[in-house]
């Protein structure tokens, strides 16, 4: 098995899932090359031996400094074209997701997404992928070389097995159209904020709310437990609340010891960034909100009548 | 200015939900609804079109028979015309199937703007956008939170000619903003707009409207190229259902914030 994991990298660290895809890979066979993507990124390719790569390929050029994915399907279609690999693992994010996607349809290659397992069944890949809102877990296969596939947030950790890699540098070519894209402006990594990472207690609110200025019920009740106030993401782009106190994979990955979600349909993006929680409390009117099948208590009512009175509750208790 | 809408339909939030372990595929079956994410797709191309003040805003439906409720949906809500492409040999089409038929059709469309939702509801897959982009050789943004366009300067609306769009979007890092010339391909977030709710004259309106329908044969691609044997992907079986711990579930009947409290001070966590 000939594995090509694509290594994403943003302001000049190596991306976490990245790096626990590319341990994974480097567990089910022996053959495993990184490749890394962007301007000025050649300096990044020493550390993948550590992570698990034999081999580091490096397209390092300006006409991929913004991190947009159609150049990238340029840089691997020509690398597969050119040298054989049967098998190409991306770690999920927004940006891979768009890379691998149309490489898939570049190469007419299957794709397989949302996989929390890699595995290999007499001697064929197979993948693991939660459907039905995380209620089965289907086996996945592929019927043609290159398989690609998109590996859910969070699923591998990385492994410093400690090896070198030999690292070689590709040439870059881009096509007319997909250069058409431009970034005006870059996300950058924010740290003011609350630190809901670190929070024993995180309530967290959505969409459900209904609006902005309901978040002070949240943070009444967050206040009332000594925790902290997270939101969703439909929230935070919405601007309802600020992005530092986002959860989900766009956003922060938390595991309190309780966390409460009012007014969240829970989404899979949601799921990825609070499924470790010790203890999940759900509030939402909506009894086919997804978030129930991962609740430990989901309470079907309206968040406006219920946060309100919670929070009195637990005043009232603590007061005592 | 043409705008397309690539929608889908999925099993509606309320029908239960099975894998038909014969087929391996999520049974289709049940009731379906309009793909949530898709109505803030075509919220989006309504408001461009409006914005414009001239153009057409065109629905794209790939699946059975019985999704033609959902398109007419589509209209309702104030897509102009609308394209299902329908044929038993496109069943279990793939990632790299559905966007070869997609492309087909927006081939023939040759729109100015194309719009896809977020994701499926069913698939979670939020991969489309960028697989059809690359057939069409067309710039791709995804993940739109907001989407403002810009006029030709000698064509500004009422009858605009818009010339790119800029899109402001989150990824795991923040917000990025992203411009593209047009023609390209688009995929909105959900918090992107608040979709409208389909007006009874848009109801009564939508069986009126255009609507074509399409199979394979139309689109000039042959049966291997679609469904199964056109996809590169396969599901082997069913696996177990992942570990879950015990969860209890209540209704509201006044007394829920109590049955919280108690509930945490049961699990020491007050």
């Amino acid at each position: 098995m000939a594995t090509l994991v694509y290594i994403e990298d943003h302001e000049g660290e190596l991306q976490k899932d990245s790096l626990g895809v590319l341990g994974k890979a480097a567990q089910l066979g022996d053959d495993v090359a990184a490749i890394l993507c962007g301007a000025g990124v050649k300096g990044l390719a020493g550390e993948l031996g550590r992570y698990g790569a034999k081999r580091v390929l490096v397209a390092d050029d300006p006409a991929l400094d913004a991190p947009l994915p159609q150049p990238r399907v340029d840089v691997l279609a020509g690398l597969l074209a050119d040298r054989r690999f049967d098998t190409v693992l991306f770690g999920a994010s927004v940006l891979t997701a768009d890379v691998a996607a149309g490489l898939a349809a570049r190469l007419d290659a299957g794709l397989n997404w949302d996989l929390v397992d890699l595995d290999v069944q007499e001697g064929q890949l197979v993948g693991k992928r939660p459907a039905l809102q995380d209620s089965v877990i289907v086996e996945v296969g592929w019927k043609s070389e290159p398989r690609l596939a998109l590996i859910r947030s969070g699923t591998f950790e990385p492994v410093e097995s400690g090896g070198e890699a030999e690292v070689e540098e590709l040439q870059v070519e881009v096509e007319d159209w997909s250069a058409q894209a431009t970034m005006l402006e870059r996300a950058r990594a924010e740290s003011e904020g609350p630190n809901i990472e670190e929070a024993d207690v995180v309530v967290a609110g959505g969409r459900g709310l209904g609006k902005p200025e309901n978040f002070s019920l949240v943070e009444d009740l967050a206040k009332a437990l000594g925790g902290a106030v997270a939101a969703t993401r439909a929230v935070v782009d919405a601007g309802w609340y600020p992005y530092s106190a986002q959860v989900g994979q766009t956003g922060k990955t938390v595991a309190p010891r309780l966390y409460i979600a009012c007014g969240i349909s829970g989404a899979i993006q949601h799921k990825v960034g609070m499924q470790g929680s010790g203890t999940i409390v759900a509030i939402n009117k909506d009894p086919n909100a997804p978030i129930f099948e991962y609740s430990d208590l989901g309470v079907v009512g309206d968040v406006h009548e219920i946060v309100p009175k919670l929070a009195d509750l637990v005043r009232q208790r603590k007061g005592s | 200015m043409k705008v397309c809408v690539c929608v889908k339909e999925v099993p509606d939030a309320s029908a239960p939900k099975r894998i038909d372990p014969q087929t391996l595929r999520l049974d289709r079956s049940v009731p379906g609804a309009l793909n949530e994410f898709d109505t803030h797709a075509l919220e989006e191309a309504l408001k461009v079109k409006e914005a414009s003040g001239d153009g057409e805003v065109v629905a794209i439906l790939m699946g059975p028979a019985k999704a033609a409720d959902s398109l007419r949906k589509a209209l309702a809500l104030g897509a102009d015309r609308a394209i299902h492409v329908a044929d038993e040999a496109l069943a279990g089409s793939d990632l790299v199937a559905t966007s070869r038929v997609l492309a087909r059709v927006l081939e023939r469309e040759s729109p100015d703007l194309i719009f896809f939702g977020q994701q499926g509801a069913d698939s979670d897959g939020a991969v489309l956008c960028a697989a059809v982009a690359d057939r069409l050789r067309r710039p791709l943004i995804s993940q739109a939170a907001s989407l403002e366009q810009e006029f030709d300067p000698h064509h500004p609306p009422p009858n605009g000619v818009t010339t790119k769009v800029k899109v402001k979007r989150q990824t795991e890092y923040g917000y990025d903003v992203i411009e593209a010339p047009l023609p390209c391909v688009v995929a909105v977030s959900d918090a992107i707009n608040e979709p409208r709710y389909p007006s009874l004259k848009g109801i009564m309106g939508a069986k009126k409207k255009p609507q074509e329908t399409l199979t394979t044969a139309d689109l000039e691609l042959s049966t291997l190229e679609v469904g199964e044997a056109g996809s590169c992907t396969e599901v082997r079986a069913l696996g177990e259902p992942p570990a879950r711990g015990e969860s209890r579930r209540i209704e509201d009947n006044g007394n829920a914030a109590q049955a919280i409290v108690d509930y945490l001070a049961e699990k020491k966590l007050l």
